[in-house]
């Protein structure tokens, strides 16, 4: 009764409540855009500041380089093939100091996965610290371990197989405890009650189920793994990169050879690419492949 | 019929059903054969035998001990006799005249104290090191060499003495008496000037008095000394860590604002034109294709070193990844919404500001803030390779290998920052998205 008979102030009270409701949202997203439009600004400003050569200055020679190397490496196209000879085992280094680690990494991220999914674990009261184990390990940039190995052991490809494959512990464990989530536990049930032991459980209960989801996020990682050893080889652990790194140093006359390098990192990583995506959608069957780096 | 046909049929799906549990059993045991034979492969291709062979363990043991610990110098020169101080032997650390730490006793003999009663003492014109368990060690370093007097019988191997040099190696220091000069290091527990150094006169003051003086009005001073701190360089550390934060943000969100538009442009519902739409995928996979490693190289030579550089290489690759990403979500919205805006008159602009980014927002934030968590250790790598940030302080550290105090200083740094943007970017998404519980 009183809302019919209010209805004429009711409707014009909703609409003022919500045009002050827009309002107020209006207000508070442009609030947000404008912080973040002053965060950019000035974030860039300072960057620019602090940088060796400024962005404007810089922007005209951005073509410079890419030019000289591709022109040098068009005048010398005749020894490109060579190069690519010269340097395809730096090119098999990298790739195996990313397998070697990505395998080494889904084998230590499926057990410490499991060792932290609730019904799964081993030992449930450590599940915490599983956690934060893996957290740890995904933490630590491996930059950090691969120059500390190289102190230690000496420049090479150990020492960024071992940090990548540290990293790729935690990563992988964190992909695969997600997974562990929505695995069925009936299959652990049915071999807990003929006395399967814990590996056995995982083997033969768990590992079927996920199997296919451990393998897209593997290849996925590859993929990143790829790239981050010939990054680490730039800094000193062998492969691919340590090659180009030594081939820039050569400077002008000699950039053929780092147009090889490119030339092979580029199309290495657009055929694993490649690969790894048609691999990814075969085994989630269809299911749109995600990206996570 | 049925009893002839039955064994046959049994057979049949017997015979299927072996040959199915034979090639299941033979992928069993031929999946961890064919990884074994390529880890020994990698073993011999990476040929760890010789590495441990040419491993320097150390070097391990000085980074290790160093991580926790830190040496005084207490230096005699054999010349003038005149005997100096310094914490890690670096002048930044090293004692005024006359003042030194109290194990040190400085006089016509200086005598040093030794954890487990080894004393060492510096005379005018001898020096001598009574090691607990072997003897005194005496020698007159000068023109002839050093001339130390063993206790009599084998040298030990933790001794190494030849005519002009004698180098003692004990768990608690090192003497090494040489024509020129007598060296004591002393190892002593923690990570010494941390908070002043020995010229500031806040040095070896308990939290308390410096609180009190604080109030007294020395707040200021007292920050100066700590934020400036010659050893450490706290501040600029600090401006490190925010420089590789910065180079994370301006790299990751720069990439998100140029993403946008561009993938409406490769998403298959909002550009019909196939060329135009295959043209910006195959410009995405080309931005991703290209690692962040040679983006970085390329960019450095156009701008120089520095932060922006690595904001730019992260800028680049991302657009790549948002590009494509972005796209894919765009391709999942829900015509609905369009069709309905456009039912009332909708111009275009408006019916993507008002029915396609409210869809769109939530998966693309949280892949950009996702991203952004990701690309702070990114940053550090990059940083290392462009000259910037936390990441270029490491390296140099790293490459003088002698200050592992600030190496592990700096790893402790990276990886609480890390841990910090975690948090902070998993906040940030629940905080925006409501219904997202931080996944990923």
């Amino acid at each position: 009764m009183t809302d019919q008979t209010g209805s004429g102030p009711g409707i014009s009270g909703i609409r003022d409540d919500y045009m002050a409701l827009t309002r107020r949202k209006r207000l508070y997203s442009g609030m947000l855009l404008a912080v973040f439009v002053a965060l950019m600004m000035s974030g860039f400003m300072l960057a620019d500041d602090r940088n060796a050569g400024g962005f404007w200055s810089g922007l005209h020679r951005i073509f410079d380089f890419p030019e000289a190397v591709i022109g040098e490496a068009a005048e010398k196209a005749a020894e490109l093939p060579g190069h690519v000879v010269k340097y395809f085992p730096a090119l098999v280094e990298t790739l195996n100091i990313a397998a070697v680690s990505t395998l080494i990494g889904a084998l230590g991220g499926a057990v410490l996965s499991m060792l932290s999914t609730r019904g799964l674990a081993r030992w449930p009261a450590l599940i915490p610290v599983f956690r934060r184990l893996m957290d740890l390990m995904r933490a630590v940039p491996e930059i950090v371990i691969a120059l500390v190995l190289i102190f230690v052991l000496g420049g090479g490809p150990v020492p960024a197989m071992i940090a990548i494959a540290f990293h790729t512990t935690g990563a992988l464990g964190k992909l695969f405890s997600e997974v562990n989530e929505n695995a069925s536990l009936k299959p652990v049930e049915g071999l807990a009650s003929v006395g399967a032991s814990w590996g056995q459980k995982m083997m033969l209960g768990v590992v079927p189920q996920v199997s296919p989801n451990y393998l897209s996020y593997a290849l996925l990682r590859f993929e990143i793994n790829i790239r981050a050893s010939a990054i680490l080889g730039f800094v000193g652990a062998g492969g691919i990169g340590y090659e180009l790194k030594n081939a820039m140093s050569w400077g002008q006359g000699k950039y053929d050879e780092s147009a090889a390098i490119f030339l092979m990192l580029f199309a290495t990583i657009i055929v694993v690419d490649q690969c790894s995506s048609y691999f990814r959608d075969l085994l989630t069957h269809g299911r749109r492949s995600e990206m996570l780096a | 019929m049925t009893m002839t046909a039955d064994p046959r049929l049994g057979t049949g799906l017997k015979g299927q059903a072996e040959a199915l549990f034979r090639r299941k059993r033979m992928v069993s045991f031929a999946l961890p054969l064919i990884v074994l034979a390529y880890l020994t492969y990698a073993f011999f291709a990476f040929d760890v035998p010789g590495l441990v062979a040419s491993a320097n363990p150390e070097n391990g043991k000085t980074l290790i001990r160093d991580a926790y610990s830190y040496k005084t110098h207490v230096t005699r020169d054999n010349r003038s006799g005149a005997v100096s101080i310094a914490i890690e032997g670096e002048r930044k650390g090293a004692y005024p005249d006359g003042q030194a730490p109290d194990w040190v006793d400085l006089g016509e003999t200086t005598v040093i104290t030794l954890p487990r009663g080894g004393v060492v003492t510096f005379g005018p014109d001898a020096v001598s090191y009574d090691i607990p368990g072997y003897g005194l060690v005496t020698a007159q370093p000068g023109r002839n060499g050093a001339q130390a007097v063993l206790p009599d019988g084998p040298v030990p191997d933790w001794i190494n003495a030849s005519k002009n040099r004698v180098a003692i190696t004990t768990d608690e220091g090192r003497v090494t008496i040489t024509r020129n000069k007598t060296e004591v290091f002393r190892y002593s527990t923690g990570w010494e000037l941390f908070f002043f150094t020995l010229d500031s006169p806040y040095h070896g003051q308990g939290p308390l008095d410096l609180l009190r003086r604080a109030m007294g009005g020395e707040a200021g001073a007292i920050w100066h000394d700590f934020w400036y701190n010659p050893m450490w360089m706290h501040a600029a550390v600090a401006w490190a860590l925010f420089e590789t934060i910065l180079m994370a943000f301006l790299g990751t969100f720069g990439a998100a604002i140029v993403a946008l538009p561009l993938a409406f442009l490769a998403a298959r519902n909002f550009t019909p034109l196939m060329l135009v739409r295959q043209a910006f995928r195959r410009l995405f996979d080309f931005f991703r294709g290209v690692d962040a490693l040679i983006w970085t190289i390329v960019l450095a030579r156009a701008f120089g070193p520095g932060p922006l550089t690595g904001a730019l290489a992260i800028l680049v690759t991302d657009t790549g990844s948002f590009g494509k990403m972005f796209s894919e979500a765009l391709e999942n919205v829900d015509g609905k919404q369009i069709e309905g805006l456009s039912s009332v008159g909708a111009k275009p602009v408006q019916r993507y500001r008002f029915g396609v980014i409210p869809q769109v927002t939530p998966v693309l934030l949280s892949q950009i803030l996702y991203f952004f968590e990701s690309n702070t250790r990114s940053a550090t790598v990059i940083g290392a390779i462009t000259g910037g940030g936390i990441g270029l302080l490491l390296t140099q550290a790293m490459i003088t290998q002698k200050d592992w105090e600030e190496v592990s200083y700096y790893i402790c740094l990276v990886v609480l920052m890390v841990f910090a943007m975690d948090w902070f970017s998993g906040w940030l998404r629940r905080k925006l998205i409501a219904g997202d519980d931080g996944g990923h």
